[in-house]
């Protein structure tokens, strides 16, 4: 076993470790915010809405996402660069960066598996909940935050927990569009001293490690709220 | 209609491509029946092993569901290759370069075994005890039970999660252009890459990725109705 170089590589693995939590989040809220509506059109929209959510999902779930990853990066990446209007313009700090590219990518991709996870969700309440709500009156905005929102996350969220620890093991994808999460740091360590395992297994352990993390704070969230099953 | 670029023969890399999803439908299928004899054991080390090998299964899910593929991938890729020189010099031959494919194959497959032992174990335990039970009282052995009851028992119940497999496998055959290889992620980016037209080969790619799924999704349809014949339906 070799861990001369763990010393040296300390302060970059606390960096990569806090861009690859910051993909984490920043990509599961996103993915969120395009997951609800994307699940409640298909329970309840219009049927071309419907389809084009359906549409959506089918195809973020039926491609891998390194691929959806490689094609933002390096395709539409391409595009961009050959227009001399967006290079010279404020975005292009951001634009050119891998880091974007894989927030983005991240963020569809999980925007498509919890999509189809929120339309069970909102199947998965109650019918009597949601005509009782009418029945006093609510808006059908305030039926959604007030009873049916609420409660199909509650519904599904050992499934987003699940969904969290897959994305989780997505981010480190990140590193091959040059982003320095723990993946890209250890890629470097590896490339830099020709150490191979210590690295990795170092990796592995801090993905565990990350792992357990979350699965417990959905535990501890899921106990706030009581149900009766 | 189809741009020259992706034609077959010299002038596109269609042909390339072709052989690229070849080597992807390959890779997935091979880690995918290594995957299910892998998740056998691992079922049947979880629910009827003593302690150790109990304990062994359960360290072994544990770690490959919550370690992420790629880097699962590496580790074994380097770890494999190694295992394998040492081996050949204890009996005294030199190192070997290792197969690619051959190593993305056993990866992915020990990657599936993993999540092939959780589906069959919750398969196996959806089967009514009362028919093993029965099993066992007609005087039939442990492999007799297991291909004349429990196997044909509790498919219904693992088509749904095997299925969901397949698909993953699929996909995860991508990460395998992280080390390098011949199959269709690989062949795009290296293709993407020399003619400088990302856009064009990386949706061809995703097309291809989306109607392997597409089609496999209907097969899986037929076959999960056909092996729920018979099976009474819930209201």
């Amino acid at each position: 076993m070799n861990w001369t170089w763990f010393p040296e590589y300390f302060p970059l693995l606390l960096q990569g470790l806090w861009l690859t939590i910051q993909l984490l989040v920043l990509s599961m809220i996103f993915g969120m915010t395009i997951a609800v509506p994307v699940g409640l059109v298909q329970v309840t929209g219009p049927k071309w809405l419907a389809a084009i959510a359906k549409g959506y999902c089918t195809v973020m779930r039926g491609t891998p996402l390194l691929v959806q990853l490689w094609l933002l990066y390096f395709g539409l990446g391409s595009v961009f660069s050959a227009y001399p209007e967006i290079r010279q313009s404020m975005f292009w700090p951001i634009l050119r960066e891998g880091y974007f590219y894989a927030v983005l990518a991240f963020t569809l991709n999980t925007g498509g598996y919890s999509g189809e996870i929120m339309r069970g969700g909102f199947l998965s309440v109650p019918k009597g909940e949601l005509e009782a709500a009418r029945a006093y009156g609510m808006s059908p905005w305030k039926v959604l935050h007030r009873i049916w929102f609420p409660r199909a996350v509650r519904n599904v969220l050992p499934t987003l927990a699940n969904e969290t620890v897959l994305l989780l093991k997505a981010t480190p994808l990140a590193a091959t569009v040059t982003v320095l999460d723990i993946f890209g740091v250890i890629l470097r360590v590896r490339q830099n001293t020709y150490i191979t395992y210590e690295p990795l297994i170092t990796a592995a352990l801090i993905y565990m490690a990350l792992t357990f993390l979350i699965t417990r704070a959905f535990n501890y969230v899921e106990g706030l709220v009581p149900s009766r099953r | 209609m189809i741009p020259e670029i992706l034609t077959f023969g010299d002038k596109g890399f269609g042909d390339e491509l072709f052989r690229g999803t070849q080597f992807t439908l390959l890779i997935a299928a091979s880690a995918y029946v290594i995957g299910i004899c892998i998740g056998l054991i691992g079922a049947s080390a979880k629910l009827y092993g003593g302690a150790l090998s109990r304990g062994s299964a359960a360290t072994y899910t544990t770690i490959i569901r919550s370690v992420p593929e790629v880097v699962l991938i590496l580790l074994l890729y380097f770890a494999g290759t190694r295992g394998i020189n040492t081996l050949l010099g204890f009996v005294g031959l030199g190192p070997i370069e290792v197969n690619g494919t051959l190593a993305a194959i056993v990866v992915l497959g020990v990657v599936q075994g993993a999540y092939h032992t959780e589906v069959f174990r919750a398969a196996i335990q959806a089967v009514p005890i009362g028919q093993i039970e029965a099993g066992k009282a007609f005087g039939m052995g442990g492999m007799q039970i297991f291909r004349r009851v429990t196997g044909p028992a509790m498919l219904p119940n693992a088509i749904p999660g095997m299925s969901n497999l397949w698909l993953i496998v699929i996909k995860d055959t991508a990460l395998v252009a992280v080390v390098g290889n011949y199959e269709l992620l690989s062949t795009t980016a290296s293709a993407a890459a020399f003619t400088k037209r990302y856009m064009l080969f990386f949706l061809t790619t995703a097309l291809i990725y989306l109607s392997i799924t597409l089609v496999s999704n209907y097969f899986i349809g037929l076959l999960e109705s056909r092996y729920r014949r018979g099976q009474t339906r819930l209201a």
